[in-house]
């Protein structure tokens, strides 16, 4: 090992993440205080090597510029996302939850954390296919406006969405995914129609609270960036939001095992990690 | 006493020898084990059930937040990369594959270099392509042993060649030595 010590190994230690992190809470109230230390280092050190900045001119970045603080902001989230990912889970969604919404005359939905808003549109084109979507009214919502504002157009790739079509396939749909979106050149424009119901804005699981009361609750791939606490504080947050007997839907490696509350829930799909509020 | 970690990684021809590996093994190895293999998230496979009943130990696929402990063999859940905390637990991350792969074994490797530093052993065995190359050399940098399977007894030896060429290894073992290596740890 001594003839490697003088290497740089990994660019940034625990300890400046740590400085990083009180950098980005004190300077512009973004607390990622919760967030797990691999990812959000891994994160870090992406963004220092795309931009070639060492740790000191990092941190001169995010104190004296404005437009980079935002950028940082945005590349820290993890943001990968599909349509219909875990096909599944969407399955269960139909068989396990749409009954129960089917006796409300207008469902709620929240999708936390929805990115490019792929889940959204997922959920959309299954509320159709129920018959469910014209009373029903989805929103979506995520920390990051720049994804927000791709989610808002409801453009994607046209080669991704041949991909998600094999997801939607394993749903076991009524339609085609084809029958959703207008291709035109690389480009599938999802059909305005279920854009109609939606609506996308900006909302932080760390320091916004309850803004409406929802019959299902989809969280799915965020609670693996939050550490226990937060994970707590954020599943309070949902279970306030819930109305009695709500849904609560995970992802697929998301559960309730370290929730102080996960009594106030009932499993309704263990596999799928979906839940429903009963205390 | 230093927290120490065994990490096992390959991919086609990979986990066919690290398996038989495990199953040959009379007694529990004492310390956490990491198994890092890439498969394909929609045959969502239950290997690590089928697994426990031939094996002498605790296995599971490794959860989120969950306390890495002694003993017990851990496998990274397909779809998703498995990083480690700097309170040696686990946490998954969903981004971008890396090497085409996710797990990605570079990204494990990368991970529990930087936390187990010298008490870390990594062996990459046989695979079809040059994932775990990268992380091997950064476990060797923060001082950890570092092992790849002979090319020459690999099915597909991309995977320790690409290792060998980065010279990430410490040496490089057949199946045999490999075996011998791992028992003296149970
Ligand atoms: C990996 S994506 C998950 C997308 C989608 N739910 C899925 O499973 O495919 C995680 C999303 O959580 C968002 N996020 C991270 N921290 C957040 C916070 N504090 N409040 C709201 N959203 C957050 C990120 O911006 C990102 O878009």
């Amino acid at each position: 090992m001594a003839e490697l010590t003088d290497k740089i190994v990994a660019m940034i230690s625990f300890e400046e993440l740590e400085e990083i992190i009180d950098v980005v809470k004190n300077l512009h109230g973004y607390d990622v205080s919760g967030y797990t230390r691999a990812s959000l280092k891994r994160r870090v050190t992406r963004i220092m090597e795309l931009n070639k900045l060492n740790l000191q001119e990092l941190k001169s970045n995010l104190i004296n510029q404005p437009g980079f603080s935002t950028y940082f902001l945005q590349e820290i989230t993890v943001n990968v996302t599909e349509m219909f990912r875990d096909p599944e889970f969407y399955k269960a969604v139909k068989t396990d939850v749409f009954p129960y919404l089917a006796t409300y005359p207008h469902i709620k939905l929240w999708s936390a954390g929805c990115s490019t808003g792929e889940e959204v549109y997922s959920l959309a084109i299954l509320l159709e296919e129920a018959n469910l979507y014209q009373r029903a009214f989805i929103y979506g919502t995520d920390i990051n406006g720049k994804v927000l504002e791709k989610a808002k157009r409801g453009i994607y790739s046209l080669a991704k969405v041949k991909e998600y079509s094999e997801n939607f396939i394993k749903t076991e749909p009524k339609n085609s995914l084809s029958e959703y979106y207008t291709a035109m050149y690389n480009a599938a424009t999802i059909n305005n129609s279920l854009k109609k119901n939606v609506l996308f804005s900006m909302h932080s699981l760390v320091s916004d609270g309850v803004f409406n009361e929802f019959q299902l609750i989809t969280c799915r791939n965020v609670l693996i960036y939050f550490d226990t606490e937060l994970q707590n504080k954020v599943l309070d947050l949902f279970y306030h939001s819930l109305c009695h007997l709500g849904f609560l839907c995970l992802g697929a490696k998301e559960s309730l095992i370290n929730y102080k509350d996960a009594a106030k829930f009932k499993i309704v799909n263990k596999k799928q990690n979906i839940y429903q509020k009963i205390g | 006493m230093a927290r120490k970690i065994l990490l096992l990684a390959g991919s086609a021809g990979g986990f066919s020898v690290i398996l038989n590996i495990l199953k040959s093994l009379e007694r529990p190895i004492l310390i956490p084990v990491i198994v890092i293999v890439h498969r394909n998230p929609k045959y969502a496979s239950s290997i690590e059930d089928t697994l426990s009943k031939a094996l002498v130990q605790k296995i599971k696929t490794a959860d989120d937040k969950e306390a890495i402990e002694d003993g017990t063999i851990y496998f990274a859940p397909a779809g998703y990369h498995l990083l480690v905390e700097p309170d040696y637990s686990f946490s998954l991350d969903i981004s971008e594959p890396v090497q085409y792969s996710r797990p990605s074994i570079d990204v494990t490797f990368e991970s529990v270099a930087e936390i187990y530093k010298e008490n870390c052993t990594a062996i990459l065995f046989s695979g079809a392509n040059q994932d775990g190359a990268q992380g091997l050399l950064m476990i060797k940098r923060y001082g950890g042993k570092t092992f790849v399977q002979d090319p020459a007894t690999a099915e597909v030896p991309i995977m320790p060649e690409a290792a060998i060429q980065l010279d990430a290894q410490e040496r490089i073992l057949n199946i045999q030595e490999i075996k011998d290596y791992i028992k003296q740890l149970t």
